[in-house]
């Protein structure tokens, strides 16, 4: 193994030969630097992914910024090289290190990944081979640095719980700081590493996956996750903060270009809408909104450090922010005449979407996007996302009229109960739309219809439903197709073949690990990739593992079923999450629970939180 | 409006920052320190910097030189004090200067540009000294890139060993034409010389400009 000296003396002669070496050389403006000798622990965040996408990554830049202020810890960067360095690096023999200190990532005390979604599974596999590092908790011991995972994905942690050694559940924010001084504590006393695990169960938030043994039925549906430890908790809880910090402001800035170059502010966490689709809806709550003057000086601050030339407002709902008319003015105000461009996400589809939008410089360069989601009033009370066709008409007509050529539209096809009807009414929305943009200017104007393909998620009203079969999904996007092929009209769709991966991974147990680990031990990595993606591979590696797909895609769960991921709780009960289901079933709306609480389970899980934290911070309304 | 010429130091940290990137660089850098930089006019305006000539993706330079447009008409010393505390790493100011607001683009004045090379394999001086003796005393040095044929040798001004370094590897200096339609590249020099890209360190030490007595410091 080489030491931080070698590996830069190394990099020299590799770097010149692969594509956009600035990847991989850190050094860039406000990282972070300290002296490794001095500093008591090392923590290596990991994003499974290219450099170009992972440096933007806000839960990265959050943790980064918080564990950096501590003066005993050092948190440094690794992300997953392209395909040509990842070569030059093996036939090298250099391991993967992090972009600070050039230190291979196995001299680290802990190493923390990033999950939000399930295509980076075997990027994580492939980041710890990478690292020289053994894949499976099982493997490593008091030599190896402690292996943790977080992110919207560890919500169902199961699939990858052979890899990880400890997952945090929910917001990392405070759970980050527990892991570090539990694990100081541990090293100090020079126990085994049984020792730092079961430690670490006893922190609120944190699920230790080899503490627990599922057991199954015999039809491979699960009886239950049994505790092999008496402190291991039942249920394991996620974290919340119980108000948003103030947002970090020295974010690093990249010396090449990468996706999102721009100040990105969460103004705030959380969604109360209750789409029964929706995963982050659900395991985000409750909301929380950051004050205007704090996402102002958020702003200020960040400019000043990075000199970027792009803001972000970012949230699960802009429209759903309180004051948000006020903030976007006072951005506007602030920041337009400095050559900024603005970008704010998640409107609601009204006319009052386009007066905030006209606020921001440049809005109308881009398109301008909306999220449907449905296009059929039956669906629509299905999926819990009520919008009247003539008041999508209505907006879309204003937004051809007050400029701009281009409208966005989101939709998704395989909900529950969908027939063809809602499909073609999908294709038929579209016509519509498209044809109040010729009527308001002419031929200038241009739809994009996205059509993506819903997934049950864990943890969301859906999780009892079966997902389409590839066969529907194609019946679907053929009628998509054959119907909207007009010149300004675009149609985008996602391939069934990704949707089937993310269907297994999602609700999958933890016999789906092996699968994975099949995958890319079979050449599977940057699954998100269409050059990369090989559905066969995948389909073997099922295959190989005994593990049916359709068990996990295509079935309809009981009612009483337990679930891989029912010992996580998200504080959102599964009694509540029933009920949607069944009124979904019914037809019924749930209203937004900002104005009357339907008593989700937030507010009981989260009392303490709620009573020690100033009654305007949640958005939850009064109980009496 | 101001115009004004920056001489600056690209080094390790900004080696693998390729010239588009250098320029976004650049004008963060001018952002951070609040300096007021003059945009085009049109549809999509865009901040006035011109850079002299694009420096290859893997090399440092102790000589860059950037031209930009200020709308404010600020000292050069005013310029440098917020500009150095904004400075990423990798990028070191060396001076500043006013330049006329009529005076032509600067790409349009470079003449030449100067290299020093460090090979990182040993490699006998006198083995080295021949090697470049061998290309000054060609007549022509016919070469192609990206499928079109060109002469190297007329584009190569001069070659000088230098001192080796304090590690004891080899070093020489190349002035390469660097004129519109006449670009010499340095990596095509190594080349020429059978030395492998990523064995040799380049640093560009010099951009020779044809008229620089017009850009003169402010009094």
């Amino acid at each position: 193994m080489f030491n931080h000296l070698e590996i830069n003396n190394k990099l020299e002669r590799i770097l010149i030969n692969v594509e956009r070496p600035g990847r991989y050389t850190g050094g860039e403006l406000n990282e972070v630097l300290k002296s490794w000798e001095d500093t008591q622990t090392h923590v290596a965040l990991v994003f499974p992914e290219i450099y170009d996408i992972g440096l933007s990554n806000l839960g990265i830049t959050v943790l980064y910024d918080l564990l950096n202020k501590r003066n005993d810890v050092w948190a440094q960067r690794a992300y997953l090289p392209w395909v040509d360095m990842e070569a030059a690096l093996r036939r090298a023999n250099i391991p993967l290190y992090a972009l600070e200190s050039k230190r291979p990532l196995s001299e680290f005390d802990i190493i923390g990944i990033s999950l939000p979604y399930e295509t980076l599974y075997t990027n994580a596999l492939n980041m710890l081979d990478l690292a020289q590092i053994p894949i499976f908790s099982a493997s490593r011991d008091e030599s190896h640095p402690l292996v943790i995972a977080g992110g919207h994905a560890a919500y169902n942690p199961e699939p990858m719980a052979d890899f990880i050694d400890a997952f945090a559940i929910g917001e990392g924010e405070e759970v980050i700081c527990d892991i570090v001084n539990v694990f100081q504590a541990w090293k100090e006393r020079a126990e085994p590493r049984d020792n730092l695990l079961k430690d670490l169960s006893g922190i609120p938030g944190v699920y230790v996956p080899s503490l627990y043994q599922p057991v199954y039925l015999s039809d491979g549906r699960i009886a239950e996750y049994k505790p092999l430890f008496p402190q291991a908790p039942h249920q394991v809880t996620k974290r919340i903060v119980a108000e948003l910090p103030p947002p970090p402001t020295h974010l690093i800035v990249p010396s090449i270009d990468i996706v999102h170059n721009r100040v990105a502010v969460e103004i705030m966490r959380g969604c109360t809408r209750g789409c029964r689709f929706c995963h982050a809806g659900m395991v985000n709550r409750p909301v929380r909104e950051r004050p205007i003057e704090q996402v102002i000086s958020a702003i200020e601050e960040s400019l000043k450090h990075t000199g970027y030339e792009e803001i972000a407002l970012l949230s699960l709902s802009s429209s759903d922010y309180t004051n948000i008319l006020e903030l976007v003015e006072k951005v506007s105000e602030r920041f337009n005449s400095q050559h900024l461009k603005t970008s704010l996400p998640s409107l609601r589809i009204e006319s009052f979407s386009i007066d905030l939008m006209e606020l921001l410089r440049d809005s109308r360069s881009g398109g301008f996007t909306l999220a449907p989601e449905a296009a059929s009033e039956k669906m629509r009370n299905i999926i819990n996302k009520p919008i009247a066709t003539q008041q999508l008409l209505e907006t879309v007509r204003a937004i051809y009229s007050r400029g701009w050529t281009t409208i966005k539209l989101y939709f998704m096809i395989g909900h529950p109960s969908e027939t063809l009807e809602d499909v073609q009414a999908i294709a038929d929305l579209c016509k519509a739309v498209l044809e109040e943009g010729r009527k308001a200017i002419g031929r200038k104007a241009k739809l994009h219809a996205g059509v993506s393909t819903f997934v049950p998620k864990p943890h969301t009203p859906f999780q009892w439903v079966s997902g389409d079969t590839m066969e529907e999904i194609r019946v679907k996007q053929d009628l998509l197709r054959k119907q909207l092929r007009a010149p300004g009209l675009k149609l985008n769709w996602s391939d069934p073949r990704d949707t089937m991966l993310e269907a297994v991974l999602t609700r999958g147990d933890r016999r789906v690990g092996a699968a994975i680990y099949g995958a890319w031990k079979n050449g599977a990595k940057f699954d998100a990739w269409r050059e990369f993606f090989n559905y066969d591979t995948w389909l073997a590696a099922f295959e190989h593992a005994g593990i049916d797909p359709a068990f996990y895609t295509h079935r309809q769960r009981d009612l009483d079923e337990v679930f891989p991921w029912d010992h996580i709780h998200i504080g959102v009960s599964k009694s509540f999450l029933l009920k949607d289901y069944q009124w979904s079933l019914q037809g019924k709306l749930r209203p937004d629970c900002r104005d009357h609480c339907y008593a989700c389970g937030i507010l009981s899980t989260f009392a303490e939180s709620r009573k020690n934290t100033p009654a305007e911070s949640w958005k939850c309304p009064e109980v009496a | 409006m101001i115009r004004i010429r920056i001489y600056y130091a690209k080094t390790e940290p900004m080696r693998y920052t390729g010239n588009l990137d250098i320029n976004k660089v650049l004008e963060r850098a001018l952002r951070r320190a609040d300096l007021p930089l003059a945009y085009s006019q049109g549809f999509h305006p865009q901040p006035r910097m011109n850079q002299a000539c694009p420096l290859p993706l893997g090399m440092t330079s102790t000589a860059e030189i950037l031209d930009c447009w200020l709308e404010e008409d600020l000292s050069l010393e005013e310029i440098n004090n917020r500009l150095q505390p904004a400075l990423p790493p990798g990028i070191e100011v060396e001076s500043i200067l006013s330049v006329d607001l009529q005076e032509p683009k600067v790409q349009t004045l470079v003449d030449s540009t100067e290299y020093t090379a460090t090979l990182l394999d040993e490699i006998p001086a006198e083995e080295l000294s021949a090697r470049i003796q061998n290309i000054l005393s060609a007549d022509t040095l016919p070469r192609e890139r990206r499928g079109k044929k060109y002469d190297l040798r007329p584009l190569i001004e001069n070659m000088v060993m230098l001192a080796p370094d304090e590690n004891d590897r080899q070093r020489f200096l190349m002035k390469l034409a660097a004129r519109q339609g006449a670009t010499g590249r340095a990596d095509e020099v190594l080349d020429a010389l059978n030395i492998q890209p990523g064995a040799a360190r380049l640093v560009r030490t010099r951009i020779y400009l044809l008229n620089p007595v017009t850009a003169q410091p402010q009094e």
